[in-house]
């Protein structure tokens, strides 16, 4: 399926390409360039040795993903019961509604003439199951349809590619002799059996035939589409503040939600200028809520920040992120949830000061201390790691170490004196050193090992303090001390 | 029963109010001598009560970047921590104050760094009342601050002071103790002591100075030098 939004012209072969293993491969190309023998799947170096001429653009796979996941829902219009197959297909279960299209081959091109207008090519065919309507669609004949008795014969004609296998079993049966369906079909069942019993479905070419002739079930389980929740006011003339509107619009909302049992996570609340503009003002929750007495007060700050421009007439709020609520009632005497409370507050506070002033530290797998710790969203479920702390580390950490000036140092242990923040410490009592050797499989080459002390100076702060690299090591010059911490 | 149950807590909670009660927390407020100092944290965290609620921890930009950020793997991974990192000590406030509304949370901790004009009395009055009527522990340390007037239930003083011997290692500093000043406080006796931290079984013991003079000189003139 190609997209032709804003297609080049026809005559100059065109390939999309996406990253491979060993530099970019060929993700899809147009007619001129397969003409020229540009083949998808070959590295582009190669095919430009062939078509010099040839056109090169990358491919947006999530894109066409979104976009095709879009389109099932998009053809509902034909039938109830659709879904998205592989990368680049859809299969619609037209059971019992082509004679609503007068037929299935005047339904084929109904389909085909929509699906040109919103600038797609297809190639459909309607066949009994949904192996049989893969092969012939991307092998058979035009438009071609297949009654439930014709699938030996039609499917016989077609290359074992439409066999949907793996391009390593494709290579095996062509090596075999077998080139069509037909040919496989030929071969005793036993003999297919005894050879790919434990091969997967992607690798078992008898598996396959099955589904394609339909003795093997596979069910077509369709996706839902999200409900949608939007509610709007429309004013008799433009005015400039939504704020007195909003406790009514959240009040809809949320009784709509309520009623579908639902709760959203983003709201989104847009306002339509006289000029023609149209404002947004997204805000986000950490749970999922139906409370509009919250979710007005998410808006607060935000509403003045609108440009009202000339006025507006019509707001809208729309919930997004939708998710399946259930009401909780974690205290006997009917009170109020205490988990509920606590992401409200968060909400309240990311709302206010933005997601990443409000976070979470955690503990990583890391024996550098920066490293050691982690940032996640406040709320982030996450798998507690269980690492237990064993070495006695400090209270406070510096986000970057800052260096001292050593007055009086000794070979082993720590200065003896040091000027940290233009006061000078004298050392009376030091345990160490706790060696941490720097990470070779993420720091750059030539990074020093640091030697950590804990440090009490005259008058009873402890320090953490460590010394970056040792005396003629070879990387740099002589070692400098930093102060990273400060215990109790 | 349960309803009985209910109706007394309600009771207590509406009495709470009206009647500070000894028992319930409050907002504290907490003086470091120096502001790199990190004994005051520990001591705000030993008097922390034992549970595993979150603690709701509200920093100003001054303050991360003179007195470094919380530490994790020092603090514990026994309660979550949800930092929030701000940049004015009226938005410190307003977080706090905000928490504070928040039941299910263990501590509310604020750091503010100086005497900024927001932090008034008012201010304070507002963050006292919200956490005695939630019953939350509220803690104020405030670095290269002035004691002025303020509605905070007790004000301590907090240093280091050499640790306790280590029983293994004669070279090497033991458990960190610190020296306390309570000068302000509404339910209890003012008064000074040296405490000793047992991290292993997360103790406080608070044990009256032997040598009151000179601790109390050397208190006082750490205090001038971290107010000029």
């Amino acid at each position: 399926m190609e997209r032709q939004g804003n297609a080049p012209p026809d005559d100059i072969p065109i390939v999309l390409a996406r990253e491979g293993h060993h530099g970019p491969v060929i993700h899809a190309a147009n007619r001129t360039a397969r003409v020229n023998g540009i083949l998808p799947g070959s590295r582009v170096v190669d095919m430009r040795a062939i078509c010099p001429e040839l056109q090169v653009e990358f491919a947006d796979e999530a894109g066409d993903h979104a976009a095709l996941d879009r389109l099932v829902l998009w053809a509902r219009r034909w039938c109830p019961w659709t879904v998205r197959d592989g990368a680049d297909g859809l299969i619609l279960d037209t059971t019992g509604s082509d004679h609503l299209l007068g037929g299935e081959a005047a339904m084929l091109v109904e389909m085909e003439t929509q699906l040109s207008l919103l600038g797609l090519t297809a190639r459909l065919a309607v066949a009994p199951t949904w192996g049989a309507a893969w092969a012939l669609a991307r092998f058979g004949p035009v438009r071609s349809i297949c009654g439930a008795d014709e699938v030996h014969f039609k499917l016989g004609a077609l290359p074992v590619t439409g066999l949907r296998l793996d391009d390593a079993t494709v290579l095996l049966l062509r090596r075999l002799g077998l080139k069509t369906i037909g040919a496989v079909m030929d071969v005793p069942r036993l003999s297919l059996t005894r050879r790919f019993v434990k091969a997967a479905l992607a690798a078992n070419p008898l598996m396959r035939l099955d589904q394609a002739l339909g003795k093997l079930a596979e069910p077509v389980a369709s996706v839902d589409a999200k409900p949608r929740f939007v509610v709007q006011s429309r004013l008799a003339e433009p005015i400039f503040d939504p704020a007195p509107y909003l406790p009514e619009l959240c009040e809809d909302l949320c009784a709509a939600l309520a009623k579908a049992g639902m709760g959203c996570r983003r709201l989104h609340l847009t306002v339509f200028k006289t000029d023609g503009d149209v404002s947004h003002v997204d805000v986000a929750t950490s749970a999922p809520t139906r409370d509009p007495g919250h979710l007005h007060g998410l808006f607060r700050d935000k509403v003045e920040r609108i440009n009202p421009g000339f006025g507006f007439d019509l707001i809208t709020l729309e919930a997004g992120g939708v998710e399946e609520m259930q009401v909780l009632q974690n205290r006997l005497d009917g009170g109020a949830d205490d988990d509920l409370h606590l992401t409200r507050l968060v909400d309240r506070l990311s709302a206010k000061f933005g997601p990443r002033a409000v976070t979470r530290p955690v503990l990583r797998e890391s024996h550098i201390p920066e490293r050691a710790e982690g940032q996640v969203a406040a709320l982030a479920a996450m798998a507690e790691t269980g690492r237990a702390v064993t070495k006695e580390r400090p209270l406070r950490l510096f986000d970057h170490p800052e260096e001292v000036r050593v007055l009086y140092a000794v070979p082993e242990g720590p200065p003896a004196q040091f000027i940290w923040r233009r006061q000078t410490h004298r050392v009376a009592r030091y345990a160490g050193p706790e060696r941490i050797a720097p990470e070779w499989w993420k720091d750059r080459p030539g990074t020093r090992l640091r030697d950590y002390f804990k440090v009490e100076d005259q008058a009873g702060r402890r320090i953490w303090l460590y010394r970056e690299g040792l005396h003629e090591d070879g990387r740099g010059g002589d070692p400098r001390w930093f102060v990273h911490g400060c215990f109790a | 029963m349960s309803c009985m149950g209910s109706l007394r807590v309600q009771k207590r909670l509406a009495g709470q109010v009206r009647q500070p009660d000894p028992l319930t927390h409050t907002l504290s407020e907490a003086f470091p001598e120096t502001a790199t100092d990190a004994a005051a944290i520990g001591f705000v965290l030993a008097r922390l009560p034992r549970t595993d609620a979150p603690i709701l921890w509200v920093q100003d930009r001054l303050s991360r970047k003179e007195a470094g950020r919380p530490y994790l793997a020092g603090i514990g991974t026994r309660r979550p921590v949800i930092m929030v990192d701000l940049s004015r000590a009226v938005d410190v406030l307003w977080a706090m104050e905000d928490g504070l509304r928040c039941r299910s949370l263990g501590a509310v901790i604020g750091e503010i760094w100086g005497d900024p004009p927001s932090l008034d009395f008012t201010a304070t009055k507002r963050l006292a009342l919200r956490a005695e009527a939630a019953d939350v522990p509220c803690w104020l340390i405030r670095r290269a601050a002035s004691p002025d007037l303020s509605a905070a239930r007790d004000r301590w003083r907090i240093g280091a002071v050499p640790s306790a011997p280590h029983p293994h290692d004669v070279q090497a500093p033991g458990a960190p103790r610190w020296a306390l000043d309570l000068f302000r406080s509404r339910r209890s006796k003012p008064g000074q002591w040296v405490a000793t931290y047992d991290r292993a079984q997360d103790r406080l013991n608070l044990v009256a100075p032997v040598r009151d003079r000179t601790l109390a000189t050397g208190d006082g003139t750490a205090g001038e030098r971290a107010a000029g």
